[in-house]
């Protein structure tokens, strides 16, 4: 059994790491498809990768109920370090999540099951975290949208394979949608609710 | 630096990362108007509590922060909210748009192009465009939820009705990303067209009222008209009497009372750059001469 003293630590400086992820989240968010670092680092529990925890630390707590996959809810490890760091209320109905914790994309839930915020409340909405494989190489996509300057390309390997189609429902939704984070290990990319993703294969 | 009593930048953790999940929201909704928590700042409302909330909640260490009121560094406002924050934050402050990270302001848009790796705050004090058409929020927010923003545009014909032009002058709605109709704060709306497809984050905070929203950079933002009576920008038609500026906005200020005014920018980082460089206008020969004379003297 771990004890908290046996739990991987959380921010060395609360403040200043939790203000600089931020910036980086910020950043990623106001401009899709840019590839944004995450600097400070904290102890990461299994299942977990180092910008993913810094996320938690940064933005969860008691007000965020939280939904994880199946393998991050299996991990006690990963249930004792939210616990203790961040409070955040781990839930099993992903439709009232703020956030969502993906450790590996093919567990990825059908998008409809998340919150999706109303037409008068669209920010009641899951924020969904996905680890991903790859930020620097793999398939092209083409990325329009607010906060893109024209086209963004991002390449990316990441799965489910087919996640920007799936996204493609926020066409039709907003203002409701999902607003999606990729991360992939110190690597953060945003993909909010208002881009659109052509696929450029390759 | 950090004043012991506070925590960086005074608010609270917690409520930083409620600002924060708001930011977030804002940016991936433009022009949607996010409720957030809004603190008891150590100002009243209506001097930006809702502003120095964002700024609190974005501002780091390596920030380089600049406030303006009514486009100057050096009102009371400014001034104030600029020393809060070198107190509580220890950041550096400026006066130059160039330099800044992050710039809070207070019913202007700097006339200096802003730049990607800037953030404008601004200071809202209602930010519901079509509180003074409807006052239930529960309406404003179903009209927003429909984008049924017909009244609006009622509103602006019955200034062509009444003046023969749209008379608003500031505060002149915009729709963000061809779907949220947005009040720009009351900037005036020779402003407007700076908004549009602008390289930095604009992100906006109404303290008593409880919003954030925000326009993310490279977006398109669009001022409401008619095809006949297209949007036209405001400006008095002189040159500052300062820097001899045609293309900057300015404030009208009265010198006597017979009557004479004159005209000087409204951003004093640009005019102050302009008559560094070089430009004087009718009016700036007061220190010109100062100098002159101190030299033929000495």
């Amino acid at each position: 059994m771990t004890t908290i003293a046996e739990l991987p630590p959380g921010f060395v400086d609360k403040v200043l790491s939790a203000q600089s992820t931020f910036r980086s989240v910020m950043d990623a968010m106001a401009r899709p498809g840019a590839v944004q670092r995450i600097v400070p680092m904290a102890g990461t529990p299994d299942a977990m990768m180092r910008g993913t925890a810094a996320i938690a630390l940064t933005l969860f707590d008691h007000d965020t109920p939280l939904w994880l996959d199946a393998r991050m809810s299996e991990s006690s490890d990963v249930l004792k370090w939210l616990k203790f760091h961040t409070g955040a209320p781990v839930i099993q109905d992903s439709s009232i999540a703020a956030f969502a914790l993906i450790s590996d994309g093919s567990l990825l839930p059908a998008l409809e099951r998340f919150a999706l915020g109303t037409n008068e409340y669209p920010d009641r909405s899951t924020t969904v975290i996905i680890q991903v494989d790859g930020l620097d190489a793999g398939r092209s996509f083409e990325l329009r949208g607010p906060g893109i300057d024209g086209v963004a390309t991002l390449q990316a390997s990441i799965r489910p394979f087919d996640l920007f189609e799936r996204l493609r429902f926020n066409e039709t939704l907003f203002p409701r949608g999902i607003d999606v984070v990729l991360v992939a290990d110190d690597a953060v990319v945003a993909i909010p609710r208002t881009t659109r993703v052509v696929s450029k294969g390759g | 630096m950090n004043a012991p009593a506070y925590n960086f930048a005074y608010l609270d953790e917690q409520t930083k990362r409620m600002i924060r999940r708001a930011i977030l929201k804002a940016i991936a909704i433009p022009g949607y108007q996010v409720p957030f928590a809004s603190r008891e700042m150590p100002m009243p409302y209506g001097w930006g509590t809702g502003g120095v909330q964002v700024t609190a909640a974005i501002l780091g260490p390596q920030d380089v922060l600049k406030v303006i009121d009514q486009g100057s560094d050096d009102t009371t406002n400014a001034i104030s909210i600029r020393k809060f924050f070198a107190k509580t934050a220890g950041v550096a402050t400026t006066t130059s748009t160039d330099d800044a990270t992050v710039i809070q302001t207070r019913h202007r848009i700097p006339e200096t192009s802003l730049h990607e790796n800037q953030v404008l705050v601004y200071q809202v004090p209602i930010p519901e465009p079509l509180r003074f058409l409807e006052p239930r929020e529960t309406e404003t927010r179903r009209m927003h939820a429909l984008a049924e923003y017909g009244l609006m545009h009622v509103k602006l014909y019955e200034d062509i009705a009444r003046f023969g032009h749209i008379a608003t002058a500031y505060a002149y709605p915009v729709k963000v990303n061809a779907r949220y109709v947005m009040d720009p704060s009351p900037t005036p709306k020779f402003d407007n067209p700076k908004m549009d497809n602008c390289p930095a984050l604009q992100l906006f905070g109404a303290g008593r009222e409880k919003r954030i929203y925000a326009i993310p950079p490279y977006t398109q933002v669009v001022s409401l008209d008619f095809e006949d009576h297209p949007f036209e920008p405001y400006r008095f038609n002189a040159p500052c009497a300062l820097c001899a500026a045609e293309n900057s906005y300015l404030d009208e200020i009265v010198t006597d009372d017979k009557g004479s005014r004159m005209f000087v920018c409204s951003d004093t980082d640009y005019c102050e750059g302009r008559q560094a460089a070089g430009h004087h206008g009718s009016m700036s020969a007061a220190p010109y001469k100062e100098k002159a004379q101190g030299e033929a003297n000495g």
